[in-house]
């Protein structure tokens, strides 16, 4: 994934230092807060919101389950209806394929609409080392790119960002890039929406190639749909010549006809609209009205090995809408970076170790990053059981076991530094399958009560450190049980 | 091996554990949604649309076959375009008494050339009552997308009721998705910044909407 996120602490120590920033703290809550309620309000108005969701989960589900069949029939469509179908198995690969569509143009620079995709692979990064400029054309992208900053939120990537900020952003930034901002711009949303509009203007009207994401690819037709607000995507994908869509191949559906579900659930889970200002689709190309040349690179880097995995495999329903960031109490106090990762918030932290592994510090720390309240769960329009995915990817840093990596089956080895738990587990297990040692041990944990501490010793500080500790009661349960017949004697 | 075969491949071996015989995709989905949301009368799903377009900051407006110039006229002179872009298909009867110049989308048109036009008027494919939404489906009477999306002010022609669905599923029904498609709601808008909602970034930031019956 990309390289801005190399040599990131694990989560618990970025979250420290996020935790401590009140300025970000404020930016987030604010931020949070109020889409939360909208979001509510917006879900609210549909009586079949439930139903809804069940379906988005469904057709996810089985296109997953069918995934190699609805790529050929993608493929074919696509290429039926005049564009072109590349294949890359990894983000460098893909960075190749797009570079060499944008060489062969002529070009040097390229417009951007916002695109997850493109972020996971670094892509402006290794167009850069091509000598190629990529404009992000998003507001909020816009302001990470001139900011050198990192995106934090799927949604509102400059979320961590306020007004203030972007002002000073804007006044400081924009004329290494193009227009400079207006003198005297002050820090109103509108002002800054229209300083944004004034500085990429020129680079919409006089650009040839497009670079874009896709939020739904259509098996059956071909189509690509894009969702926006700001008319940014409609630019990028409606002006240049060329256009290059990379886009990850769970995002396809089998029929037009399930865009009826996700064009409802989405803009209300995501900006908590009833519908998103925007929405283009296309197929192929059509003649005289917009691109003529277009490119579909279809981008494996990771997913395959989170479709091996049975427990895991639903992050793929996962169609971006953030609202699991909204909710999450973790995100709204550590901040989209901690998560290391271009996908923060709880789906962040199940889908990051999925693509990625596991390997690194940070990716084995992100499935704790999460308190297992199941907010996320409860919002999410395709109904990913987030808690269920955490749980399962603790167990595999915790035991290690078969897993695959690049298509290719391993056995992960346990992580470092869960040796007290691991040990405390075996234990446990053990004393489960012996009763005459779990009634010994219990009864010596009620007669000891009164001399517990109130925190572990040792290894288990860390972990005691914020849980209490349970009271064991005065008599265990099973002595309990036989003294007074289950409870027919009880005094 | 190439990366097409690679990856189906690392797809077909992920999905190992997926049967054979399998649910079709009828019967995998299913559609207990609503096809509409709550029950109206023809005249309540164009007042729906009304409201909803207007909440999002469209400008809503409502004429007859014979105020329709007039209008049109009215809200090009209001806004003072010199110039407007129409589409090859829009009923000349609509400008008839249309003040600015009438640019029409030739292939040499640039860019440039179109951003120095004020409005354009188009057409529309359907609207859509639920979500306040027209969309556009590069008929004659709406042109290339560019033209819609350039100016900053766009007056959009909803023909009511033929025009008007309720909800999300029947507007798809009706549409061709060989087409490129247009769905608008609202004037162009962000939430980039500490998600508020602002409208005005790229597309046309003043969308007037007139329901014609």
């Amino acid at each position: 994934m990309s390289s801005t996120f190399v040599g990131m602490p694990a989560f618990p120590e970025a979250a420290r230092n996020a935790v401590a920033d009140p300025t970000l703290r404020g930016n987030l809550r604010h931020a949070t807060h109020t889409i939360r309620a909208k979001r509510a309000g917006a879900v609210a108005e549909l009586s079949d919101w439930a139903e809804l969701r069940e379906a988005g989960r469904r057709i996810k589900d089985h296109t997953l389950r069918h995934l190699d069949r609805y790529l050929e029939q993608l493929e074919a469509s696509v290429t039926a209806a005049g564009g072109t179908v590349h294949w890359a198995a990894d983000a460098d690969e893909a960075n190749r394929i797009v570079t060499r569509l944008v060489k062969e143009t002529g070009e040097s620079e390229v417009v951007k609409v916002k695109s997850m995709a493109t972020q996971e692979i670094g892509l402006n990064e290794a167009l850069e080392a091509e000598g190629i400029r990529a404009y992000e054309t998003d507001l909020a992208e816009l302001i990470v790119q001139l900011g050198k900053d990192r995106p934090s939120h799927i949604l509102v990537p400059a979320i961590h960002r306020n007004r203030g900020e972007i002002r000073d952003i804007f006044a400081h930034e924009m004329a290494a890039w193009g227009r400079p901002a207006p003198a005297n711009l002050t820090d109103t949303p509108a002002d800054l929406a229209e300083a944004a509009r004034l500085h990429l203007r020129e680079k919409f009207l006089r650009a040839r190639v497009g670079v874009s994401g896709a939020n739904f690819m259509v098996a059956e037709t071909g189509t690509l749909v894009v969702v926006e607000s700001e008319g940014n995507g409609r630019m990028c994908l409606t002006l240049p010549r060329t256009l290059i869509s990379v886009v990850g191949i769970e995002k396809i559906v089998p029929t037009w006809r399930d865009l009826e579900v996700f064009l409802q659930t989405l803009p209300r889970s995501s900006t908590a609209e009833r519908m998103n200002p925007y929405t283009s689709t296309w197929t192929g190309t059509t003649d005289e009205d917009g691109p003529r040349t277009f490119h579909l690179v279809l981008l494996d880097n990771g997913r395959t090995d989170a479709l091996a995995d049975q427990v895991g495999r639903q992050a793929l329903r996962c169609i971006r809408c953030s609202a699991c960031l909204n909710v999450c109490p973790v995100y709204e106090r550590a901040g989209g970076h901690a998560y290391g990762s271009v996908y923060p918030g709880p789906i962040g932290a199940v889908l990051t170790p999925q693509l990625r592994g596991t390997t690194s510090e940070i990716d084995a720390s992100l499935p704790y990053a999460s308190s297992l309240c199941g907010a996320c769960y409860e919002v999410c329009p395709v109904a990913i059981d987030i808690p269920e995915v955490l749980v399962h990817l603790r167990e595999r840093v915790v035991q290690g076991g078969p897993a695959v990596r690049q298509g290719n089956k391993v056995v992960l080895r346990p992580a470092k530094g869960h040796a007290a738990e691991r040990a405390a587990m075996r234990a446990a297990a053990w004393a489960f399958g012996h009763p005459g040692a779990l009634r010994a041990g219990q009864r010596l944990a009620s007669r000891s009560r009164r001399l517990h501490p109130r925190t572990l010793p040792g290894p288990g500080r860390a972990w005691s450190g914020t849980r209490d500790l349970p009271t064991p009661p005065a008599e265990p349960f099973r002595d309990w049980w036989q003294r007074t017949r289950g409870g027919k004697d009880a005094k | 091996m190439n990366s097409r075969e690679r990856i189906l491949g690392r797809v077909r071996r992920a999905l190992a554990d997926v049967p054979a015989d399998e649910r079709s995709y009828e019967e995998a989905v299913p559609r207990h949604y609503l096809r509409e949301h709550g029950e109206r009368t023809t005249e309540e799903t164009i007042d729906l649309l009304a409201e909803n377009l207007t909440d999002y900051r469209a400008v809503v407006h409502r004429a007859d076959a014979e105020e329709l110039p007039l209008l049109i006229m009215r809200l090009l002179a209001e806004r003072g375009s010199q110039e407007v872009m129409v589409p090859p298909g829009l009923p000349p009867s609509w400008m008839a008494a249309a003040d600015p110049v009438r640019i029409h989308d030739r292939a040499a048109l640039t860019p440039d050339r179109i951003d120095r036009v004020g409005s354009v008027v188009t057409g529309c494919a359907v609207a859509i009552a639920e979500t306040g939404t027209i969309v556009l489906d590069g008929s004659p009477d709406q042109g290339r997308r560019r033209i819609t999306l350039v100016p900053d002010h766009h007056i959009c022609v909803v023909g009511v009721p033929d025009q008007v669905v309720a909800s999300v599923p029947q507007a798809l029904e009706r549409l061709d998705p060989t087409r490129p498609l247009t769905w608008i709601s609202g004037p162009s808008a962000t939430s980039d910044i500490e998600l508020e909602r602002v409208e005005g970034v790229h597309g046309p930031r003043a969308l007037e909407v007139i329901l014609l019956g």
